[in-house]
């Protein structure tokens, strides 16, 4: 960066130096790093508990850990991935960098909430470490924290929750700021049907965190008061009902799978028409898409207690609902083939990820719908089935829909560019890792191997193998991944302000961008998504 | 265009953005209350006649002086607003600090009022509640967790109108810019819905 003062003009990455400008800063994109930096740790450290739990199944019986290490294990994975890695994870990086840069703003509507937003969160994320080391037992009761066990178990439960509690605030205030930015600072001319699609997947996504993380905090502290007070609404000793705390779960964690899938949905959007160079196919769908998926998304978290005691009517109702949200996501998948569709395609490594994307999330999509079905489910209800479904769609989904967008926006973050064979190398080493570790898993579950095990029948022995042989793969992929990108965040070719001749605002402001965005506030006359700017020539 | 812009940057925030975020905050929190309201719901379509047994324990004749106390503190942090618009800060300020008393007297009586139960041991955990019928349990449990959540945000409010008064005072809150005031009465009038809806709920079932 020091080599750069002195030729670059000013941008927001060194027109103040020094930790706390920018520990202190209210810049959105300043903010947006801290998040990156924070989360990739995070993904990273989960990335190698997994790894473990792999290598502990890549024999039967104990090869390298205990089963309360193991259970400990996964709920560590399962908390730090979920609540510290996918749910913030693309809004809060990308939404926050891109965000006000895509829709004309200087900033955010509240830039110091923003900031406290960044430190309750990484509070939160302090929490959920502190319950592991702190005194007495690792949580061990998956990060879904369920009643009776939850409220009986003797490990570090409250720490987990109130860590859980502290990152859903942060989550909720995010979301609020997006909410108001969105409505109130839009560039003059940008209409609602000229702003560009990865800000209309944050407000879909935004309007969730807003109106769902509530009730998954008051739900946790219910459990708190279960442990602390013991109130009793879950425990059946007293009166009370643990399936009404799975609903109140859900009734947040379902809709939060769509808090992780929408944003992903919003920036493969953005990558499918620049690398087509070629208007995005059909935008206002897209739009009502994801609006959709954000409504239906609430109502359909019952069909994830089709085995734990609910009535047939209630069963057919939530079946169908679920059904009923592959169709907004169908229309996506239509749409971005079809901006492909005769379009000048560029194979650079963010339209792999995007492309690999809607391959993962298509078998992660179809095997849902497996799940969605009450009589299918039954059968592989807790069973690996299940734990390979969600990796497809939050790994496959959101974890590539991240992995695109980091290859979409670095040159314009850093002013930089990445080595693009190498990036094309990890793409492909990630890409088999991943179907080799996840896939077997399905026909195992279907076979009957049940999750949450660390110890399985000799005859799972071939296809426990082949899924431990892809997350050493898998691994050895991101590896190659980050550290082509670290490298070239400092030493990479100086990038143009358009490498890939994108239209959206990002593209026509310097890279990195200066520190207030725009040095006038652009007025927008036409649609997003027009390839015949002077910038592309 | 850029002078609009310039000011979104300035010392105060401009009044509909904060507005909007306030009203958006206030949806969050009905959503946490709704949570305890759904369980309100389950219990009580369970447990219906326990509910109307243990309602009998609490004092309504404190639940309805609360009733009015927030009905009327919540027309004086109104009356206040309106008093800093028309450049009458010595009422506006008297008003507030109205509101922050009547605030007080609600703690004041939820102070008597907690107290009582615990003189009787009803509270959760403790061996006169284990042996009550469960949906007295219930209704105890929900009871101590939805008044006490909602304390907590008079507590929360309370602190949040003293800066207000303080900033009124030092003149920071004045005809022009008053949106945290308005912010801070928006959140008040939260917390005395919500004791409209608690207090039927839980007093005047029996």
């Amino acid at each position: 960066m020091n080599n750069q003062t002195t030729t670059a003009p000013l941008n927001y990455l060194n027109h103040k130096t020094g930790l706390w400008s920018w520990l202190s800063s209210t810049d959105h994109k300043r903010i947006g790093l801290l998040y990156f930096y924070c989360i990739v740790t995070f993904f990273l450290s989960a990335a190698v508990l997994g790894l473990l739990m792999k290598i502990e199944k890549v024999a039967p019986g104990e090869t390298i850990m205990s089963a309360q290490t193991y259970n400990a294990m996964f709920t560590l994975h399962g908390v730090i991935m979920i609540f510290i890695v996918v749910i913030p994870g693309l809004a809060a990086v990308f939404g926050n960098i891109m965000l006000p840069i895509m829709i004309g703003a200087k900033d955010v509507a509240f830039p110091k909430l923003n900031l406290f937003s960044f430190y309750l969160f990484l509070g939160g994320a302090c929490i959920a470490l502190y319950s592991q080391f702190a005194h007495g037992h690792s949580p061990d009761t998956g990060w879904t924290f369920y009643v009776p066990y939850s409220a009986e178990a003797s490990s570090n439960v409250v720490i987990a929750l109130v860590a859980a509690f502290t990152l859903g605030f942060a989550s909720i205030l995010t979301g609020l700021n997006f909410i108001v930015t969105i409505h109130t600072m839009r560039a003059p001319g940008m209409t609602w049907f000229r702003m560009p699609l990865f800000p209309w997947s944050l407000y879909a996504t935004a309007w969730i965190q807003l109106l769902a993380t509530p009730v998954v905090g008051i739900t946790l502290l219910m459990v708190i008061a279960e442990r602390t007070l013991h109130v009793g609404f879950f425990d059946p000793k007293l009166g009370g009902d643990p399936v009404l705390y799975q609903h109140l779960f859900w009734i947040y964690s379902h809709p939060a799978v769509y808090v992780m899938i929408l944003p992903a949905m919003g920036v493969v959007t953005e990558i499918f028409p620049t690398f087509s160079q070629k208007p995005v196919f059909g935008y206002v769908p897209i739009v009502f898409s994801s609006l959709a998926i954000a409504l239906v998304g609430y109502f359909v978290w019952g069909h994830h207690m089709f085995t734990s005691g609910m009535s047939y009517e209630s069963r057919w109702f939530f079946s169908l609902l679920t059904f009923l949200v592959a169709i907004p996501s169908a229309i996506k998948v239509f749409n971005w083939l079809s901006t492909m569709y005769g379009g000048s395609v560029d194979l650079q490594p963010p339209l792999l990820y995007a492309i690999s994307f809607i391959f993962l999330f298509t078998i992660g999509g179809f095997t849902g719908l497996t799940l969605g079905s009450v009589a299918t489910d039954i059968q592989v209800h807790n069973t690996d089935f299940v734990v390979a479904h969600f990796h497809y769609i939050i790994f496959g989904g959101m974890g590539f829909g991240f992995f695109a967008g980091i290859h979409y926006w670095f040159p314009k973050i850093y002013g930089r560019m990445y080595h693009i064979r190498w990036a094309n190398i990890g793409w492909g080493i990630i890409f088999t890792g991943f179907n080799l570790l996840y896939f077997p898993m399905f026909i195992m579950g279907i076979q009957g191997m049940p999750r949450r095990y660390f110890d399985y029948d000799p005859k799972f022995q071939l296809g426990q193998t082949i899924s431990t042989i892809g997350a050493i793969i898998l691994f050895a992929g991101l590896i190659t991944m980050i550290s082509n990108l670290i490298y070239h965040s400092r030493r990479g070719a100086i990038a143009p302000a358009n490498p890939w001749h994108g239209v959206t605002l990002e593209w026509q402001i310097p890279s990195p961008p200066p520190h207030e965005n725009f040095d006038e506030i652009p007025v927008i006359t036409r649609e997003p998504y027009v390839f015949d700017n002077p910038y592309t020539k | 265009m850029s002078t609009t812009e310039h000011s979104e940057h300035s010392e105060y925030m401009d009044s509909d953005t904060g507005k909007m975020g306030m009203w958006l905050f206030l949806f969050t929190e009905l959503f946490l209350f709704g949570g305890l309201f759904i369980v309100y719901a389950v219990m009580r379509s369970k447990y219906g006649e326990d509910f109307h047994h243990a309602a009998m324990e609490l004092n309504a004749f404190i639940g309805a002086t609360n009733t009015v106390v927030l009905l009327v503190s919540s027309m004086t942090v109104a009356m206040s607003l309106t008093a800093i618009q028309k450049k009458q800060k010595n009422l506006a300020i008297g008003l507030i600090f109205f509101t922050i008393l009547l605030a007080g007297v609600f703690l004041m009586n939820k102070y008597f009022e907690y107290g009582h139960k615990f003189a009787l041991h009803l509270y959760p955990g403790s061996d006169v509640m284990r042996n009550l019928p469960h949906g007295e349990i219930m209704f105890f449990g929900l009871y101590f967790l939805m008044t006490g959540l909602h304390l907590f945000h008079v507590v929360v409010g309370g602190i949040l109108l003293t800066i207000i008064m303080l900033k009124i005072k030092s003149g920071r809150i004045n005809e022009e810019h008053f949106l945290l005031h308005e912010n801070g009465a928006l959140y008040w009038h939260l917390v005395d819905l919500i004791w409209i809806f608690l207090f039927p709920l839980l007093y005047l079932i029996t």
